[in-house]
């Protein structure tokens, strides 16, 4: 402030002129800073058209030539195969089951580590754990799908013979795992952030640590939590290195998890490494495969920001 | 001094953060249904002090204590005791309003709700916020957003919550010190009435108030780096009119801290 003080000789119109000027720098300053924001945030919508637009336009020349009725009731997927079958659906369940699963694994685990890391551990214990979680997450997903095929397939199989080399369970476990990092570390973050104030309120009226952890910072920390649970989720859903690798590439219209199925990613990985030309009916069910995951997601996002928008109203 | 019954007692209490002592052999009695203040220049242990009578120090990684706190005579420390046992029979209202990010309703039905009350919740819930003087302003809105109502309204929600479980006893840590004049009249008539059923020790910054509204008050302070000494304790009207420490006179005539 003191550097802006007009010195004490100066007229009032000299006072107002430098005021002025300031004022001219700072919008200037302001016009620079806004243009480049700008033209960053346009850069990434931009992209985000180009590949929508690009989706679109392959899949339309796609559904000129399969009716999309039958793409998206069909229950068999054969496109590579002599007689030609294009219904997506089995893709679509398989990839459902992995996402299920796998978020069945990681949801409940990654939340209760999360509570245990931001109310039960001590500094030190969590100053360690942290880096090693956010380590965790950095581990190619490659690598954890041949840990899913060499090492948990083998296991599972000593459990049951009815599990077949290449199955859904195995992919869905070790993505759980792998997923699950990022879960207890996003919620932690929510739950560290709750205020202390609450729980000592909590405290003072008799709760235990654990009803403090579950009835105050759980429900305060609600919008974090379910932020941590969409991302994870869409993950899931788009994740392609395990399931290309543990769970087979078998699109089987099936809910079971013991056998091989084969997710939208997986299939897609398939073709773009096969030998389908550019152009031909087979290369574009890509795309199509592509739009029909894209829109599931889009509709997984749109679903859970509405429900945590319907959970907000009641706690803000 | 001659005081009526007591329902809290201690006796040598020192606590400690780490090596650090902040609270320096205090013996001091709470005399049941009264009002006792806890004064103090900033810094002086009071909050420390307070929070001894319902072991929220505990929460505190590296705090502890030497010395005895008594309730009803029994020591609070010892093994036996559940903290959280002793919590629910000893509230407290903080120095700010803290609510939880949940409907007033809920808020107050927090406290009973733990401990397993099995009666009628809505009654409670009326009696709690009449008792805080808060029942008309928010009758026709039980079900909104606590963090909807003002400073004031909140800290006598936190009061209606604390109201809620039925302690004996109140502790409160500058509970005005967030609110303007008004609210601040309105809590101090609040504890006027609740004074009546209730043992509350409040810590206050604010020496009218503590000349308003207690019974007994206790002067802290810190001399020669020993931190939270006990200089006076009687009734507030022998404490404010006649101390008989000078450091006492000092403090409450404005002459330092
Ligand atoms: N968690 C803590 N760890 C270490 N020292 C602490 C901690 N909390 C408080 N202290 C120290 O203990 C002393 C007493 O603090 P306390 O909060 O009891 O004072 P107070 O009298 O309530 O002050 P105020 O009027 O400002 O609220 C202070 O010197 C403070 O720095
Ligand atoms: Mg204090």
């Amino acid at each position: 402030m003191a550097r802006y003080e007009v010195a004490p000789g100066v007229t009032a119109l000299e006072k107002d002129y430098s005021a002025q000027r300031r004022m001219r720098t700072r919008v200037i300053h302001e016009r620079i800073a806004r243009s480049v924001l700008f033209a960053f945030s346009t850069v990434s919508v931009l992209t985000t058209v180009g590949i929508v637009s690009v989706l679109l336009f392959e899949a339309i020349q796609f559904f000129q030539e399969v009716s999309p009725i039958e793409f998206l009731t069909g229950t068999r997927w054969t496109p590579l195969f002599a007689s030609k079958h294009f219904g997506v659906l089995p893709l679509v369940t398989g990839t459902l089951l992995v996402a299920f699963l796998s978020m069945l694994v990681a949801l409940p685990l990654g939340l209760l580590s999360a509570i245990y890391l931001s109310e039960y551990a001590p500094t030190r214990l969590r100053q360690i754990v942290k880096p090693i979680l956010e380590i965790l997450a950095g581990i190619p997903t490659v690598v954890y799908g041949y840990f899913a095929l060499l090492f948990v397939t083998p296991l599972l199989r000593m459990i049951s013979e009815d599990i077949a080399v290449f199955n859904a369970l195995s992919a869905s476990i070790v993505m759980g795992i792998m997923i699950l990092p990022m879960v207890s570390s996003l919620s932690e973050d929510a739950m560290t952030a709750v205020p202390s104030a609450l729980r000592e309120a909590a405290y003072a009226l008799g709760a235990t640590k654990l009803e403090v952890a579950t009835r105050v910072v759980v429900p305060s920390a609600l919008s974090g939590i379910a932020a941590s649970f969409i991302l994870a989720t869409s993950r899931a859903i788009g994740e392609t290195m395990i399931v290309t690798v543990a769970a087979g590439q078998n699109p089987n219209f099936t809910l079971n998890p013991f056998v091989p199925i084969e997710t939208m990613t997986a299939y897609i990985v398939q073709v773009s490494l096969g030998d389908a030309p550019a152009g031909t009916l087979e290369f574009k069910t890509i795309f199509a495969v592509a739009l029909t995951l894209f829109c599931l997601t889009l509709i997984m996002n749109l679903l859970s920001q509405w429900v945590v928008r319907r959970f907000r109203e009641q706690y803000e | 001094m001659q005081i009526a019954e007591n329902i809290l007692q201690t006796e040598d209490l020192s606590v400690f953060y780490g090596n650090k002592q902040v609270v320096t052999d205090v013996t001091l009695d709470v005399p049941r249904n009264h009002i006792t203040a806890i004064i103090g220049p900033s810094g002086c242990g009071k909050s420390t002090l307070l929070r001894c009578f319902n072991r929220m120090n505990e929460l505190i990684p590296d705090a502890s204590i030497t010395g005895k706190v008594l309730f009803e005579g029994q020591d609070l420390y010892a093994e036996t005791v559940d903290p959280a046992e002793i919590r629910y029979q000893i509230g407290m209202v903080f120095q700010r309003p803290n609510p939880f990010p949940k409907s007033i309703y809920d808020n107050v039905a927090f406290g009973p709700r733990i401990n397993g009350f099995r009666g009628n919740m809505d009654e409670l819930v009326e009696t709690s916020l009449k008792r805080a003087a808060l029942w008309e302003e928010v009758k026709d809105r039980l079900h909104a957003s606590a963090l909807g109502l003002s400073g004031g309204q909140q800290q006598r929600l936190c009061i209606a919550r604390t109201l809620a479980v039925e302690p004996q006893v109140i502790l409160m840590d500058e509970p005005c010190s967030a609110l303007d004049p008004i609210a601040t009249l309105a809590i101090e008539e609040v504890m006027r009435e609740l004074a009546e059923e209730y043992s509350i020790v409040i810590v206050t910054h604010n020496m009218q108030q503590a000349a308003r509204v207690s019974h007994y008050t206790a002067f802290l302070m810190v001399e020669d780096q020993r931190i939270g000494i006990l200089v006076e304790y009687g009734e507030s009207r022998q404490i404010f009119t006649n101390p008989t420490d000078e450091r006492t006179e000092a403090y409450i005539t404005g002459r330092f801290g």
